[in-house]
């Protein structure tokens, strides 16, 4: 069981994904401008994630060796596809903002890096918890980032209005939102300050 | 078993195709109906947003049954007219599932761009004549309102809007703007009240003949006919501008003809 905890924890900071293995960086770039879409792209990533890696390793004793990516691919599709249903039937609002990055989370390279170097060589559980943990190591930098150019980028959090309307320079303050939080570069410099971070508390690990 | 023998493969991806596309027909048959609304409720939204009916939307405990109730009490018919101003259709029941409803902005706006190249008048005028444009009559506390559609290319997609018109046939009361993918923060902030609530009392139609609202940088003057651009979306904006112009003038017919009749009255 013990075993199985660090299984869950590394990915989360020690080996996160986005900030230690640099992947999956492109979709961070793209949905965090709010933090709303974030939550859920970070919500899907991880059932992706979790799931394909659970239903690989179940059947990884049968996968022909020669075809195996193109299995993992078919695999991850199918989820990819299931949720993009799901998400157009019940949050139909938030469907609209991720628009086609739901679609290409099949492109997401924690997902197929995940399943090849994990999925295919252990157990069912300790798999899904690996995928899991991953998809919630991307989400955690996801939410981080969001909440940053959300706020600063548009005075709100999820929606809400945070800093005071009457700030605002048309309302006779002196404050403007940041414009650059919304766009991409920014969301780069965010996760590069992450990065930076983690790697000045982290010194064993460096690379 | 040895799982590297070509049979074996064949088989195993013939099976495994097999499976995975019926799970995902499976659900996909069972979520259309969901999404289908989604999507009807959606422009139900839309057009009752451009009139202010939608207003308490995001408080409704069941937003797809309060923008239903609200769609069927407040929008009492539905209009087909095309470019000569003829009504060809009109429903009084059921609109949302009206002619008027199931008409595709996209798809005349796609007509009006070929009329726009087309190569003589005699093809313009033919596809004039295929031009079916959806006009919504609302009743609302405030009176009378007719909401025009209207569709365009943006600078990464499509943009849309509704526009209600007052009774005087000559001013807007209220507009909805959406869009497929403009920047989050730049172009897509068409969305907001801001944005839109200054299209409130624009004057659209002046002794008869149309008068086209101008997108303007830097602080709008004439508060007739100008609106502020949005601050670093000057595609968007001049689409915005370019889009309302564009229907307007294939309404116009339909607008004239509808102010004689009830000057006649």
């Amino acid at each position: 069981m013990a075993m199985d905890k660090k299984i869950f924890t590394t990915p989360l900071i020690k080996s996160n994904p986005v900030t230690a293995l640099v992947l999956g960086i492109c979709s961070a770039l793209a949905v965090t401008v709010k933090l709303e879409p974030a939550i859920v792209m970070a919500i899907s990533v991880t059932l992706v994630t979790g799931f394909s890696s659970f239903l690989i390793s179940l059947i990884r004793k049968t996968i022909p060796n020669r075809i195996r990516i193109i299995v993992q691919l078919v695999v991850v599709a199918m989820f990819v596809i299931l949720i993009e249903q799901f998400l157009k039937a019940y949050v139909y609002d938030v469907s609209k903002q991720l628009s086609v990055y739901v679609g290409l989370i099949i492109t997401n390279c924690i997902i197929m890096g995940r399943i090849e170097a994990f999925g295919l060589s252990e157990k069912p559980l300790p798999s899904l918890i690996d995928g899991l943990a991953n998809g919630l190591g991307y989400g955690l930098v996801l939410v981080v980032v969001a909440f940053f150019r959300e706020l600063l980028g548009s005075g709100t959090l999820y929606g809400m209005q945070i800093i005071p309307q009457s700030w605002y320079a048309a309302e006779g303050g002196h404050y403007l939102n940041n414009g650059l939080f919304i766009m991409p570069p920014m969301a780069l410099i965010l996760i590069g300050c992450l990065i930076w971070i983690q790697r000045c508390f982290q010194k064993d690990d460096t690379k | 078993m040895d799982t590297n023998k070509n049979s074996y493969t064949i088989i195993y991806t013939i099976v495994l195709v097999a499976v995975v596309a019926t799970i995902l027909a499976v659900v996909s048959t069972l979520l259309k109906p969901v999404q289908q609304t989604n999507i009807v409720v959606e422009k139900q939204m839309n057009i009752l947003s451009s009139a202010f009916l939608a207003a308490d939307a995001g408080n409704a405990s069941d937003k797809n049954s309060y923008i239903q109730e609200q769609f069927a009490r407040f929008v009492k018919e539905g209009i087909v007219v095309n470019a000569n101003g003829d009504v060809i259709k009109s429903d009084n029941e059921n609109i949302a599932q009206s002619d008027a409803f199931k008409i595709s902005p996209a798809e005349q706006f796609d007509i009006m761009r070929k009329i726009a190249s087309a190569k003589d008048e005699q093809q313009a005028q033919q596809l004039r004549e295929q031009l079916q444009l959806p006009v919504f009559i609302c009743d609302t506390p405030e009176g009378k309102k007719y909401i025009l559609s209207c569709y365009g290319s943006g600078l990464w997609g499509p943009i849309w809007a509704y526009i209600s018109v007052n009774n005087n046939l000559s001013t807007i009361y209220g507009a909805l703007f959406d869009h497929k993918s403009e920047t989050p923060g730049l172009g897509g902030e068409i969305v907001t009240d801001n944005f839109r609530n200054q299209f409130v009392d624009k004057v659209i139609v002046e002794g008869g003949a149309i008068s086209h609202i101008k997108v303007v940088k830097g602080g709008a003057k004439d508060k007739a006919h100008e609106i502020d651009a949005l601050s670093g979306a000057t595609i968007t904006s001049n689409a915005v501008q370019s889009m309302i112009s564009m229907w307007l003038e294939y309404y116009m017919p339909y607008l004239q003809k509808l102010s004689q009749t009830t000057n006649a009255e």
